[in-house]
């Protein structure tokens, strides 16, 4: 492991996200949609496991502001390739790992702090959390976003252009976030739905974040940590592969 | 004026690349020596940055054997890495970045110490004017500071050979007439092997040798006076198109280009 490349990758990526003040704007105003507006408006209908909408759907709202965040984040590879500095890490003295790992983590930080935003909401909706169970929110959602972002430098180690990343990511985040446990519970859907929920790492994420924030579980905690552990490590070595292909 | 010995510092042997059914390179074989200016020439889609690609670890050789600095690129390519510095044909810096923050970045990744890294950035930016710049945005510079950057950041680390593929593209003349005295005076004095390739036949001459590549394989390398003699001409550009003949070159997969021309058939159409 080569600490100085992991170190600059993530300087750097965060130093750029830092400038460039507009993203901000997406992680903002995704929480006030959905939570505060669709939310509000669904809980007049819906009454989930006896809690209401707004509060079943909290911990999805953190969940999908931290895929978001961490798909948007590996567009800088294909920015990076775009533009030529991809060329600049590829012919420096570094191993391949260390270049995904330092994305892995740059995105991952950056899907974090996103993630971070939603908590600020918690008020306006009335959902009363316990000190020790918001400081273990956050490492849950770091590991969410790292899992996240090692699916994205995936996608994006194979994209070419911008455009088919936004059609990927698109045809990936949507569906992933709806089919994950989000905005309705998964006990009791038709069976081709039930497999897609239980293939789609997010799930256990939205699952663990859940029972972190509401007390509300479906699967067995240790399942939850050895699908994305075992999920993230299968993409970073796929990342890892990718970028060690000289065509 | 050889400034140079007879260690080789690149040898390429038997080198081909092919491009599914397209030939890059066909068996081509060549050597630069130690402390040498050396000057790789050919017309557009010729194979130079190709060969440039594949001795600096981006590509893979399809048959044929490259080494660098002693190292074969495909087997060691983190020591070749070690050994090079490039300045790509295109622009490769971080234009959101300052340009203290990529000569950093670059200083990271070469694993220079951070006292060290920090005399070599103040170092290479007085060498090529920009130390007053350094905490300006790149992308507020000019395509020659840009460029001057490059050639800062490639030499940072130090390397034993110097790739620079068309370094004064689209550069106005005082800009590159200052860029090759510096490129020269910087070999002579730090004894970088460069190995440099370029549209302008009148730069070449600076070049103590070149290799004159066309369709993917060497038709001729020598001094460029040797080179003059042997055609009997005044300029290596009267050799150039000698040797390589008046036709104008397809590039392959240039797609701005042939987007342009499909807009101006349009026009033509209206």
């Amino acid at each position: 492991m080569d600490f100085d490349a992991i170190w600059m990758i993530w300087l750097r990526d965060l130093i750029r996200h830092f400038r460039d003040k507009i993203r901000l704007l997406g992680s903002i105003t995704r929480p006030v949609l959905w939570l505060l507006i669709m939310g509000t408006g669904l809980k007049a209908v819906f009454n989930v496991h006896g809690i209401s909408y707004t509060h079943f759907i909290f911990p999805g709202i953190i969940a999908m502001n931290l895929i978001f965040a961490a798909m948007q984040s590996t567009i800088s590879i294909i920015w990076d390739r775009e533009f030529g500095f991809l060329r600049e890490i590829l012919v420096a003295p570094i191993s391949r790992s260390s270049i995904v790992l330092g994305k892995a983590l740059s995105g991952s930080t950056v899907a974090f702090i996103e993630g971070l935003f939603v908590l600020a909401f918690a008020p306006f909706i009335k959902i009363n959390i316990p000190l020790i169970h918001l400081l273990l929110l956050l490492p849950l959602m770091l590991l969410i976003a790292f899992v996240c972002t090692s699916m994205g430098i995936v996608i994006a180690a194979r994209m070419t252009s911008f455009e088919g990343f936004g059609v990927i990511s698109n045809f990936v985040i949507m569906p992933m976030f709806f089919l994950s446990g989000a905005m309705f519970p998964i006990d009791n859907l038709p069976h081709w739905i039930s497999f897609i929920v239980r293939v789609n790492p997010l799930t256990y994420g939205v699952d663990l974040l859940r029972w972190d924030t509401l007390g509300i579980k479906t699967f067995a905690l240790y399942i939850d940590f050895l699908f994305l552990i075992i999920f993230s490590f299968i993409m970073l070595g796929i990342g890892v592969l990718e970028f060690s292909k000289r065509s | 004026m050889n400034n140079y010995t007879f260690e080789k510092i690149i040898e390429v042997k038997n080198l081909s690349k092919y491009f599914g059914q397209i030939i890059a390179l066909e068996d081509i074989c060549f050597e630069v020596y130690k402390g040498e200016v050396f000057g790789f020439l050919g017309p557009n889609g010729a194979g130079k940055t190709t060969t440039i690609n594949i001795l600096c670890t981006l590509l893979m050789p399809t048959s044929g054997e490259a080494i660098v600095n002693g190292f074969n690129v495909v087997n060691f390519p983190n020591e070749v890495r070690k050994s090079i510095g490039i300045i790509f044909q295109d622009p490769s810096l971080d234009e959101r970045l300052t340009a203290y923050e990529n000569l950093n970045f670059h200083g990271m990744i070469y694993h220079l110490p951070l006292k060290v890294r920090k005399a070599r950035i103040e170092e290479v930016l007085n060498m090529v004017g920009l130390y007053s710049k350094k905490d300006y945005i790149v992308r507020t510079f000019s395509s020659g500071m840009k460029r001057r950057l490059e050639i800062a950041r490639g030499l940072m680390h130090k390397p034993h050979a110097l790739f620079l593929d068309e370094p004064t593209i689209g550069l106005d003349p005082q800009t590159r007439q200052y860029i090759w005295e510096y490129i020269l005076n910087l070999s002579q004095r730090e004894k970088i092997t460069m190995f440099l390739t370029t549209h302008y036949m009148d730069e070449a001459e600076i070049c103590q040798r070149v290799g004159i590549i066309d369709h993917g394989k060497i038709v001729d390398l020598d001094t460029p006076d040797v080179l003059k003699n042997k055609y009997n001409v005044a300029s290596l550009n009267e050799v150039f198109l000698q040797v390589t003949g008046l036709d104008i070159r397809e590039e392959g997969s240039d797609e701005k280009e042939r987007l342009g021309q499909f807009l101006r058939a349009r026009k033509k159409l209206r």
